[in-house]
Parts: C-alpha cells; sequence; structure tokens
C-alpha cells in the first residue's frame, strides 16, 4: 500500500506489520512519532500487542529483556541520551542471546544541548554486541525494520537489531513509501533458551573464567554468520516484494577511482555529489554502509577513499574512517561534517573530494 | 547449559557445602515455637524442610529466620573455632 509518511511513521507501520507481542518504549526527540503512532495502532486495535509505558530508557529495555525471554518478539525505539542510558541494558540484551530490535533515531548527546541529528550515540553502542543498521529513506526504514525482526530471530544469530535513521533527517522528513503484505515473511519466533516454566532455572547465570569466553565467542559466531542471514533476508525481501538490499550500497563504483563513503541519509547526498563530480570530469563513485555491525567486507585496492563521518571518538578519528583504516587497509581523507544537524549539502560534499589529501582530516567548518 | 545462555538448574550443593560459610548457628526454641512456617518462607536457601528443621550443611546462617521468626524462638549463637 502507497503511503505518505516521515521516516518515523516509516518504522512505527513496519512494527506494526511485524505484529511484536510487546512494545515497551520511552517517548525522546526525534525518536517519539514511533512509539506514539505504535500505541495509537495498540489503542485503535490494529495491533495486538501489550504497550508497556515504562519511566525510562534502562526500564523500557529492561521489560524487552523479560519478555524477550520468555521467547516472544519485543521492540522498541530511543534517541541519544536514552540509548546511552540504556547501555548496560544493551550489553544485557545481547549477552543473554535476545533478538529484540529497536529504532533509534541518531541524535547528538550534549551538553552543548541540541536535538540535530548524529551518529555519535549508536557507534558508542559499537561493542554491545547488537547488530546496526543506518538508514537512507522512508522506504528503506520500513523494509529494513520489518527484515529486522527475521533476521535477530534467526537461530543461527539470535542478536538484537538497532535500526539506525538520522534524527530530523529522516524521522522527520515526509516521503512516499509502500507497505508490504506481511503474511508468512517472518516466520514464528524460536527461542531455543526461552523461559520454560516447567524447569525452573538461573538465566544468564554466574560463569567462570574457564567458560565465560565461550559465550562471548558465541555472540562474535553470531554476528560472523548474521551476515549470510542478512542476505539470505534481503534476498527474500526482494524476491516477494521487489526492492533489492545489501550490506552496502554502491553508486556509480563500478570505474570509479575515487570512492565518498558514509551512513545514513549523507550517505543518499553524496550520489548527488559523485553525479556533479562526474561532469567535471573525476571519476567518482559513492558506497553507502547500511550494515556497521555486522561491518561489510568492502575491496577498496587501488581507489582514493573520502569517508564522512557524522560523529567522532574523541582522541583518535572519525569512527567510520577508523573501521576503515583497520578493515580495508586504506588511508582515507577523513571528512568530519553534519554534526548536530550541522547542514550538509552535495556541493559540501563535492568540495571535500577536491580538496581530499591521502590520511588527512577535515573538520567541516573548522578547517576553513 | 545452553549454548547460547549459561542456564544453571536447582539442585542440591552445587556450590558444595555452604554451611561452612556460617558464623552464627540459628538455634531453636522448640517450646516457643508455633510452627507458623514464616522461617521456612524467608530462608533464602531453601534450607529449612517442612518439618522446620534446618540443613546445617547449607545453612549460611544469614539470621532471617530469627529475624522474621514472630515468637523469637530462633537465636543466632555464634559458632566456636
Amino acid at each position: 500500500m502507497l503511503m505518505i509518511g516521515t521516516g518515523n511513521k516509516a518504522v512505527a507501520l513496519a512494527v506494526r506489520d511485524a505484529k511484536p507481542v510487546v512494545v515497551a518504549a520511552y517517548p525522546i526527540t526525534p525518536q517519539t512519532e514511533i512509539v506514539e503512532e505504535i500505541a495509537n495502532y495498540v489503542t485503535d486495535g490494529s495491533m495486538d500487542a501489550r504497550y508497556i509505558p515504562v519511566e525510562s530508557e534502562h526500564s523500557s529495555m529492561a521489560a524487552c529483556i523479560g519478555a524477550a525471554a520468555t521467547g516472544v518478539r519485543t521492540f522498541t525505539a530511543t534517541s541519544s541520551h536514552g540509548l546511552v542510558y540504556m547501555c548496560e541494558m544493551l550489553h544485557m540484551s545481547a549477552g543473554a542471546r535476545l533478538p529484540i530490535v529497536m529504532a533509534n533515531a541518531n541524535r547528538a548527546l550534549g551538553p552543548g544541548w541540541n536535538i540535530g541529528a548524529e551518529q555519535s550515540d549508536s557507534l558508542s553502542m559499537r561493542d554491545t554486541g547488537w547488530l546496526q543498521c543506518y538508514v537512507s529513506t522512508a522506504q528503506e526504514a520500513y523494509d529494513t525494520a520489518f527484515m529486522a525482526f527475521r533476521i535477530a530471530e534467526h537461530e543461527s544469530v539470535l542478536l538484537p537489531v538497532m535500526i539506525n535513521l538520522d534524527g530530523f533527517l529522516l524521522t522527520h522528513i515526509t516521503q512516499p513509501f509502500e507497505t508490504v503484505d506481511p503474511e508468512g515473511f517472518l516466520p514464528p519466533t524460536n527461542t531455543p533458551h526461552a523461559i520454560d516454566i516447567n524447569h525452573p532455572g538461573g538465566y544468564g547465570t554466574l560463569t567462570k573464567g574457564t567458560e565465560h569466553f565461550r559465550f562471548r565467542w558465541d555472540i562474535e559466531r553470531g554476528m560472523r554468520d548474521s551476515v549470510a542471514v542478512i542476505q539470505e533476508v534481503e534476498e527474500a525481501f526482494a524476491g516477494r516484494y521487489g526492492r533489492r538490499y545489501d550490506m552496502v550500497e554502491e553508486y556509480r563504483c563500478e570505474d570509479a577511482e575515487v570512492v565518498i563513503i558514509a551512513m545514513g541519509t549523507l550517505g543518499k547526498e553524496m550520489e548527488v555529489a559523485v553525479d556533479i563530480l562526474r561532469e567535471e570530469g573525476v571519476r567518482a563513485g559513492s558506497i553507502r554502509i547500511r550494515w556497521f555491525r555486522p561491518f561489510p567486507a568492502i575491496d577498496l585496492a587501488g581507489r582514493e577513499v573520502v569517508v564522512i563521518d557524522r560523529d567522532y571518538s574523541f582522541g583518535f578519528g572519525g569512527v567510520l574512517a577508523n573501521e576503515l583504516r583497520a578493515k580495508c587497509g586504506c588511508r582515507p581523507f577523513s571528512v568530519i561534517a553534519g554534526l548536530g544537524g550541522q547542514e550538509v549539502t552535495y556541493d559540501d560534499i563535492a568540495s571535500f573530494v577536491r580538496i581530499r589529501t591521502e590520511g588527512g582530516e577535515h573538520w567541516f567548518g573548522v578547517d576553513a | 547449559m545452553s549454548a547460547k545462555l549459561a542456564i544453571s538448574r536447582p539442585a542440591e550443593g552445587a556450590a558444595g557445602k555452604t554451611g561452612t560459610w556460617r558464623t552464627f548457628r540459628p538455634v531453636v526454641d522448640r517450646e516457643a515455637c508455633n510452627e507458623c512456617g514464616l522461617c521456612r518462607q524467608y530462608c533464602p536457601d531453601a534450607a529449612i524442610d517442612e518439618n522446620l528443621d534446618i540443613d546445617l550443611d547449607y545453612c549460611k546462617g544469614c539470621g532471617i529466620c530469627a529475624k522474621e521468626c514472630p515468637k523469637k524462638a530462633i537465636t543466632m549463637v555464634r559458632e566456636e573455632d
């Protein structure tokens, strides 16, 4: 069904269509519309779920953990300070192998107080064991949030999934998108370690140094196996609904000598910059990274790389640039742009490519 | 134990004879006891049986039974070394 709505609305509709049993949430700008919409669906009967309004984000994730531990499908949404407030519970949910799906509206952390788009919130949760996907349009937000349940709940994965959408730039932008007929796409949940009230036990109990590492390794094994599961689910989605996704989205990359890499809405904006640069005779292309965890295999051999980070790891560098340095062995021109909703146009992105130096770093607005 | 999650099932003495941790021992005055059973309900180690006998192999001497006893029938007595 063709809809007109915001990125937030797209996520809420995807959750409606995924039919979770429990949604526990606390509102926070710019995510609030997601949980408001879901509350409406529960109230008007279009969703048959238990909606639990809680007193904090730590509690919303704790409630999802309790619900998911019984083996049912769960969802929550948050942003920024709410996300980092639930940090402990993010580790808990991944460690307990609970396939919770969460939408995060990427927003700056204060102070200085700011509600604009920035990906520092979710990227600082990088090592929690959550899968992370960054989407760029309302359609992609709907499709990915819907697929996320099947990926998270897959027996080879059993890890939580975070869908990230840029605050305001996607959460509040109205676009057309198609909803799907969800019937039969998501198998029933089957959590092998779900609480069995007939066989009481301690769940997530004490592990000693002689065995703790085995559970850590199994999280990593689930993360590695998730690459094939993501591709399998995206393939099944394309086969049934016609829209195709992958770990990354490439644009005019075949013969590109310089590629621009980014995540989220900037990763879409830069396609226009590629067209501008091509008209100037620069053989440019772009790679938008969708799945940040697990991190995709990208072949950048023989290419110049310009990375745009809407985030920063203080004392080291842009987070995405750091990952690419480590994983792909490249020396990117690292641009820090868009922090706290700072406006970055496709002309700005084209200018980053023109001033690139191998291994350099450029803070947009600071360095001229 | 599950491959994905550490799950422990209830089993007697999984952590050994925890009664050796005890500093104070509960001593029951059976004359004062009215067999209400609150001590058994409150015992965090399930060390009190249906006859309200305390299993000193597993009683850690926390004193909750003595605290909860409405008849003050349980006193905590220091263990001798």
